[in-house]
């Protein structure tokens, strides 16, 4: 096998035994990417030179004999909208096509001490609006599975990445969907972490109470490394929780007999495709050989969450991105004379159209008047969404749904009908409102396109979507399989 | 002729005396070089976040105990948000709903000496913003302006009253011992020159008689008690000449100019006021515990107005001398630690007030940063007492008390101050006085009692100001009726 | 309850965006759209709900008074578009 198609644990298990090193590893995906990248178009931009410096340092400390992390010398991606020092980070916006941010996320701090090697930043939908990645103000990011298809979004270009085999693993932001409708489209393992489980410093803010970051991967076992990796207690995220960290591996090659498994019938409602759910259901039939008890569950509350997520997200938004302004960093509109009309004028030519939408549509929830009917509203029934996964994992140890509503679309298909494109995160954003942890894996392939299926726990019950994923995983084929590209 | 009266109601913030910034550990020190405590946090990078300093809320719930107002046990901070360079995030990370403190009160000594209770509507803790330096001399004729965000973050306390004041004596009075207050508890410095005391005034006018209010103006920028009184005394004439006039007022802000004396709309086409306020969601809700509240309350001092009653009714103290001694904590302590040694208060304010604080403010300096302790004064005092020394003698003695923190009978000693008591020495020195000052003599004789004066004068210059005065003036009236 | 297109002007001047003609029209139409479905939740009785800010139940989160390094002055500006010595400068405000 090329390395280029392997996982993080068999490459570092690799250049434990000696058989191969970081720097080669890196050239590798530094020699892939010059073939793949023109045709996937995931990177905004590329760290290769960093790349091989950080290779050639991982490799002296383990002739050293020092121990490393499984993610020492392993290439990843990182999304675009989490801070790297030094490195430009512009949230595939016009607004910080220049910005270089002066410190870390601490995401990036957890990642650089464990050694692993960064080989670029990942392209986006613009601040993270969106859900097909054609949102970028650079370029849209090919699906490598068939690149005429959206990689999907959000994080279009950290599963595109992955995927495409550019690099072993990325990270992504998950606020509505954006890591695991990515993930289900691309047919990777995408987590999206309990809300707190990972810290927010240095991520981009789109809608604070919502955000959380997480990995993609081409299997579960990665996600429970990079989990194990950037997980946990940071003081300088005030929701961050001061909650121990398990090691994720533990709950890998575990038997799931008895589990108990519920299976919402509001998340089967109209707009899924048949072959969606068809593919699904025989899921949870491989779960129920696997000793799982699955039964059909009610979350009355379910119909509510888009409208929800589309008042609370964008409310939160519009003031993230009130400092957008051109005064400290950014874009700036040269041409006006007062500070009025530069404000207006840098934040109409460096915002795209969708988050202006969203910036408005918050604006308006939040204005004087609308307060209580929109923004008071959609927290109160968030109150009445949260429960129903209380009540459900008073019962049940995981929750099982479809992740998308079908499979990687064509470009153009959606984003002509902003509407449906909303209402495709039917799945993903009643997660966020909950701000439970929920994984994507893929469950099967319409058309050579991947379909993947989402996992839902309690909160910090990172552990228990790992041991069902990691089940399911080892008794299907789906992860093995790997995009063909064209070079 | 109608007559009206005034409404004022004052919106005070303070800058609370933390090390660090409300949400970042960046320094709060005052007059730096421009954006030299500024971090990722405070500047407002994409991705950070803010993390709360909890003495913030511990100086708010002192603040609070002291203002007679209740701790909301459950409060958070909300995002209002408007656009100006002057904040990092083009939002003010403030508290709306749940403010810390809320129902408060202050009672104000009125000229008249009764007093009024001025309500506390709310306290709440909130971040400053930046500064803005304007090319040109005003904002208004500025061709732009130059951002520093030192202040940035640095925690306030806004202090909003009720409109309970009726004139610009009355809220220069309220202010004052709000002032007084804050420093007693010590949360802030009140330095309204560096800004870390800053009054806005609502003020509206109505006949005499009607209950409602009239429309209301909100009057910024007043850097002294001086342009505070100014400002409101300038508001109210202007808002009954509008209205006299036939004229309305309108809602609006308005800021003071001190060179012109009026105030000035602020007002600008755009404005639209909306701050569109909502919990802030990168902030945890502040829950304070019965225990918390207690704790801050046991290292509360006493209050300005307790021990302005006290020396009055306790000490016989007059109302002036104890709002004297009590203007500030350190002066008000320091007459404490005396009193326990001396029992004799107008002895002791005779000294604070005169002859030390004279010194004191010589040097610029304040009686909790000096050289001397209590013991100092008391030694001092009891010197008088016995003789040693002669109040003359001790405003040579206080000065180098001062200087070098000796005590004073060791100067005393040192400089051979101690009192000339030997009758038989100074009835020489006064014969001699009298034999070289004839003039002065006859003038005596003609009735003039204010020649004795300069014979004791003459006599002090000859003894170096030592000589006992009891004792020369008794020794010169007996030598004069001789003669 | 829907959205004219005066509520859009006033909108994009309270989050300082400004707008062609051709955009006020697109908008109000695009917010329309938007705000319709959100009527759905008026079907539910919430009188009785307290809202949820933090999904999380947290509190209390502190930090101690203690002073850490800032940031060195000329960083402060790096990214900013226009500068005059460690200071921002923008247009004239009024
Ligand atoms: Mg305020
Ligand atoms: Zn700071």
């Amino acid at each position: 096998m090329k390395f280029h198609e392997m996982t993080a644990h068999e490459l570092s298990a690799l250049m434990q035994q000696g058989q191969v090193s970081a720097e080669e590893i890196t050239r590798d995906h530094i020699k892939h990417v010059e073939q793949v990248e023109p045709s996937v178009c995931s990177m905004v931009s590329k760290t290769e030179s960093i790349a091989l410096d950080r290779a050639k340092e991982i490799d002296q400390k383990r002739a050293s004999g020092e121990v490393l992390s499984p993610l020492a010398g392993i290439p990843m991606g990182i999304k675009d909208n989490i801070s790297t020092k030094g490195v430009r980070t512009t949230c595939s916006a016009k607004m910080l096509e220049n910005y270089i941010p002066t410190y870390d996320a601490h995401v990036m701090e957890k990642l650089h001490e464990a050694g692993g090697v960064m080989l670029g930043k990942l392209n986006m939908d613009e601040f993270a609006m969106g859900s097909s990645t054609e949102n970028s103000r650079f370029f849209t990011t090919k699906n490598p599975w068939d690149l005429s298809c959206v990689p999907g979004g959000s994080s279009g270009g950290p599963a595109a990445c992955v995927s495409a085999g550019e690099v072993v693993f990325s990270l992504g932001s998950d606020t509505g969907g954006s890591i695991r409708q990515p993930a289900s489209l691309c047919g990777l393992v995408g987590l999206k972490p309990t809300y707190g489980r990972v810290s927010r410093y240095g991520l981009i803010a789109f809608a604070s109470s919502l955000d959380q970051i997480g990995p993609f991967t081409k299997d579960v076992e990665d996600a429970a490394l990079v989990m194990e990796t950037i997980a946990g207690y940071d003081r300088r995220d005030s929701t961050s929780a001061d909650v121990a960290v398990p090691r994720y591996r533990d709950y890998l090659n575990q038997d799931i007999k008895g589990m108990r498994i519920g299976v919402p019938r509001e998340y089967f409602a109209e707009g899924l495709e048949e072959t969606t759910v068809s593919l699904v259901k025989q899921a949870i039939k491989k779960f129920e050989d696997l000793g799982a008890i699955v039964e059909e569950i009610s979350m009355p509350y379910t119909a509510y969450a888009l409208a929800v997520y589309y008042i609370i997200a964008p409310a939160e938004c519009s003031s993230n991105l009130a400092r957008f302004d051109g005064v400290r960093y950014g874009y700036r509109d040269e041409t006006a004379e007062d500070i009025f009309s530069m404000y207006t004028k840098t934040r109409a030519e460096g915002f795209g159209h969708e988050v202006k939408k969203r910036i408005m549509l918050g604006t308006y929830a939040l204005s004087s008047g609308y307060y209580d009917a929109y923004y008071k509203k959609a927290q109160q029934v968030r109150t009445l969404i949260k429960q129903d996964f209380d009540r459900a994992f008073e019962t049940y140890d995981l929750l099982l749904t479809p992740t998308a509503i079908g499979p990687a679309f064509k470009f153009g298909e959606k984003s002509q009908d902003p509407l449906s494109m909303y209402l495709s995160d039917i799945c993903t954003v009643t997660i966020n409102l909950a701000g439970v942890p929920a994984l994507s894996m893929p469950c099967g392939f319409v058309n050579g396109l991947p379909v993947g299926l989402q996992l839902v726990a309690a909160p910090f019950a990172e552990g228990t979507i790992f041991k069902a994923a990691h089940a399911y995983e080892q008794a299907t084929e789906f992860h093995k399989k790997r995009p063909v590209l064209e070079v | 002729m109608t007559q009206y009266e005034a409404v004022i109601g004052l919106e005070v913030h303070v800058e609370l005396k933390t090390k660090t910034k409300i949400f970042c550990s960046c320094s709060t020190e005052f007059g730096k070089a421009p954006n030299s405590h500024v971090c990722p946090v405070c500047l407002g990078l994409p991705g950070v976040l803010p993390v709360l300093n909890k003495k913030v809320v511990e100086f708010g719930i002192r603040t609070g105990l002291a203002l007679h107002a209740d701790i909301n046990r459950r409060n958070k901070f909300d995002r209002k948000n408007y656009y100006y360079p002057d904040l990092s995030k083009n939002f003010q990370t403030s508290q709306f709903d749940q403010p810390i403190c809320e129902h408060g009160a202050l009672t104000i000594d009125l000229e008249n000496g009764e007093k009024k209770v001025i309500g506390i509507t709310r306290a709440h803790m909130e971040e400053d913003a930046g500064k803005l330096v304007h090319n040109g001399n005003t904002i208004s004729v500025s061709s732009g302006s130059l951002v520093d965000y030192n202040r940035v973050g640095v925690p306030l306390l806004e202090i909003v009253s009720e409109p309970d004041m009726r004139s610009a004596e009355e809220a220069k009075a309220y202010v004052d011992e709000l002032k007084k207050i804050i420093q007693y508890i010590d949360v802030s410095d009140c330095k309204m020159e560096e800004g870390s005391l800053r009054v806005d005034a609502n003020v509206s006018v109505r006949p005499i008689g009607q209950i409602d209010f009239g429309t209301r103006t909100e009057t910024k920028n007043m850097n002294s008690f001086k342009a505070l009184q100014r400002a409101i005394d300038y508001e109210i004439a202007r808002q009954i000449e509008t209205i006299e006039s036939g004229g309305t007022i309108v809602q609006e802000t308005r800021t003071w100019d001190d060179e012109r004396g009026m105030t000035l709309s602020m007002r600008s086409k755009e404005e639209a006021h909306d701050y569109r306020y909502f919990p802030e969601p990168d902030l945890a809700p502040i829950v304070i515990s019965e225990e918390w509240i207690e704790e801050v309350r046991r290292q509360l001092p006493e209050l300005p107005q307790s021990r302005r009653s006290r020396l009055v009714l306790e000490d016989g103290l007059s109302l002036y001398d104890a709002t004297v001694i009590t203007d500030t904590l350190a002066m008000a302590d320091f007459y404490d630690r005396v009193r326990m040694g001396i029992d004799d208060a107008k002895s002791i304010a005779n000294l604070l007030m005169g002859d030390l604080s004279k010194s004191l403010n010589e040097l610029g300096s304040s009686v909790d940063e000096s050289n001397i302790d209590p013991a100092h004064v008391i030694e001092l005092i009891r010197l008088m007492y016995d003789g040693t020394i002669s109040g003359k003698i001790a405003k040579q003695v206080i000065p180098e008390m001062l200087k070098t923190g000796d005590m004073p009978k060791k100067i005393v000693e040192e400089k051979g101050l101690v009192q000339m008591s030997d009758e038989g020495a100074l009835e020489a020195i006064v014969l001699s006085v009298l034999q070289e000052n004839p003039q002065s003599v006859e003038d005596y004789k003609n009735g003039k009692d204010k020649a004795v004066g300069f014979l004791v004068g003459q006599v002090m210059k000859a003894t170096k100001g030592k000589a006992n005065p009891g004792l020369v003036n008794k020794l010169l009236k007996e030598k004069l009726s001789l003669n | 309850m829907s959205i004219s297109k005066k509520d859009v002007e006033h909108v994009a001047l309270l989050a300082r965006l400004a707008l062609t003609e051709e955009e006020k029209v697109l908008y109000t139409e695009e917010l329309n759209a938007v705000l319709g479905f959100m009527d759905t939740l008026n079907q539910l009785d919430t009188s009785e709900i307290e809202p949820t800010t933090h999904v999380l139940d947290i509190k209390n989160v502190f930090r101690d008074d203690e002073v850490a390094p800032s940031m060195d002055p000329s960083q402060v500006v790096i990214n900013a578009p226009a500068k005059k010595g460690n200071q921002f400068r923008v247009p004239k405000i009024m």
